[in-house]
């Protein structure tokens, strides 16, 4: 990936469950590097809108292409979810799962688990049930089983909502170094203080549609349109 | 009341006096019966399973009939596997009936149903937790059905152990098929049926307790050695 070049490009994406608007149409390209913050209340269509981009969430009409090949694209992208998916084995097989299914070898598996669970801090957690551990902990093992894929598009949906701020802080610690490793990341927050402290570039999703999509600075500084405003003034927009 | 009680002491006379027919009886009782087991789980845990995780046209109607094949009357099964494996039938030339193979294979029609219709409940429950991540790491089918069994199997012992339970006390159909053969093809089960036919209501008992006994014993080892208790949680 190179930075600047587009990553990926939708055009009048709409997804539609039973009838009903959920998304779209969206039209928007991302670059293939930094951090995009995809901001918006509850409800906006966030999760829809990564899911999307991810390939798990089928589109009604419109099309996403990415600029690479459709084969690997969801081979080189991870995801992490908001309430974060636990297998119900113990921490060292949840970070080595990932790898085992790519055929890796068990010397190197082990080597990738000990350094994943040592960077996210549950390195005396490691055989211990992955569903006995806290929100917090949960939720940084889950990223890193998504980082262990080394993978080249990271997304993430809400990944702190609910934790407290040292959770916080550590999660987002990860993430930068995983940004200046090389990792694309596209994650969904309605958490204007952790937009600021992480964008590159903001997407403002309301009612499903993009408002507003562009540089971090000129969207959080300077929004233009009215609910973009309203929403980073924390009024409450529907 | 005098034939229970005198069930329970003919049982342990049995027992204790290591009865070398009731030793016979009870060792082919458990090698149908797990064997049954064994062949009924190879096929029922992964395609109960693979029913959980898969859309496809007639998907409901495959479960509902599923469900209903569950209530298979095992009389009726040993008559179609009687037919088959009869000289006349399509594998009388296999000379498999009256034999303890021709057992297994009933009870392993009788129980697959059985055990399928209870992974594809506890498949199912687990699935709709595993789907966003096993969908995200863009697993293959096989993947999703290994990953599914071996993170379910404490709800799948349940399923495999009702399945024994099925087995080890069914009756009808290997009695068909097995024809209660002396030293050949008798079971606990049906040499039950025979001494109660004769009137021996103490020695009928006494091996009734020892197949209960067995069931029991079964059951607890199993869980022992699967630890389903020690693990809570999962």
């Amino acid at each position: 990936m190179v930075a600047g070049i587009n990553l990926v490009a939708l055009r009048a994406v709409c997804v539609k469950r039973r009838s009903k608007l959920i998304l779209g149409p969206v039209s928007l390209d991302l670059k293939g590097s930094g951090l995009t913050i995809v901001l918006g209340p509850n409800g906006a269509g966030k999760t829809t809108f990564l899911k999307v981009l991810h390939g798990i969430e089928r589109i009604s009409s419109g099309s996403v292409q990415w600029s690479m090949a459709e084969r690997s694209v969801r081979r080189t992208q991870s995801y992490v979810f908001q309430r974060p998916v636990m297998l119900r084995r113990t921490v060292r097989q949840n970070l080595a799962y990932p790898m085992k299914l790519l055929g890796q070898q068990a010397s190197k598996i082990d080597e990738h688990v000990i350094y994943w669970a040592n960077q996210i801090g549950l390195t005396e957690m490691l055989n211990s049930p992955a569903t006995r551990l806290s929100g917090g902990e949960k939720q940084k093992l889950a990223l890193g089983r998504a980082l262990i894929r080394k993978p080249k598009i990271l997304f993430l949906d809400e990944p702190c909502a609910n934790l407290d701020g040292r959770s916080t802080r550590e999660i987002e610690t990860l993430l930068l170094s995983a940004n200046s490793s090389g990792t694309r990341i596209i994650m969904a927050t309605h958490d204007l203080g952790q937009s600021r402290r992480l964008a590159t570039d903001v997407v403002f999703l309301l009612n499903g549609q993009v408002h507003e999509q562009g540089p971090a600075e000129d969207i959080l500084c300077s929004p233009q349109t009215s609910e973009a405003k309203a929403f980073l003034k924390g009024e409450i927009v529907e | 009341m005098n034939e229970i009680w005198a069930g329970i002491v003919e049982a342990f006379r049995l027992i204790i006096t290591l009865d070398r027919d009731l030793f016979e009886i009870t060792l082919r009782s458990l090698q149908v019966s797990m064997s049954a087991l064994v062949i009924a789980c190879i096929f029922a845990l992964p395609f109960g399973t693979w029913l959980a995780i898969r859309r496809f046209r007639f998907r409901r109607l495959t479960i509902a009939t599923l469900n209903a094949l569950m209530g298979l009357p095992p009389v009726v099964v040993g008559l179609i596997v009687y037919l088959l494996l009869s000289r006349s039938g399509p594998f009388g030339v296999l000379g498999l009936l009256f034999t303890p193979t021709a057992m297994i294979i009933a009870q392993v029609i009788i129980i697959t149903p059985l055990i399928a219709s209870l992974t594809h409940q506890a498949m199912r429950e687990l699935w709709a937790e595993y789907h966003d991540l096993l969908i995200s790491l863009n697993t293959t089918s096989r993947q999703r059905i290994l990953t599914l069994i071996w993170d379910g199997r404490r709800a799948l012992l349940t399923g495999a152990l009702a399945g024994f339970g099925r087995a080890i006390g069914e009756v009808g159909a290997i009695m068909i098929v097995g024809g209660n053969i002396d030293h050949a093809t008798r079971v606990l089960t049906t040499a039950i049926a025979l001494e109660t036919g004769k009137g021996d209501f103490a020695l009928a008992l006494g091996l009734g307790f020892v197949l209960i006994a067995l069931a029991l014993l079964v059951n607890f080892a199993i869980h022992t050695l699967s630890r389903t208790e020690q693990e809570g949680t999962w």
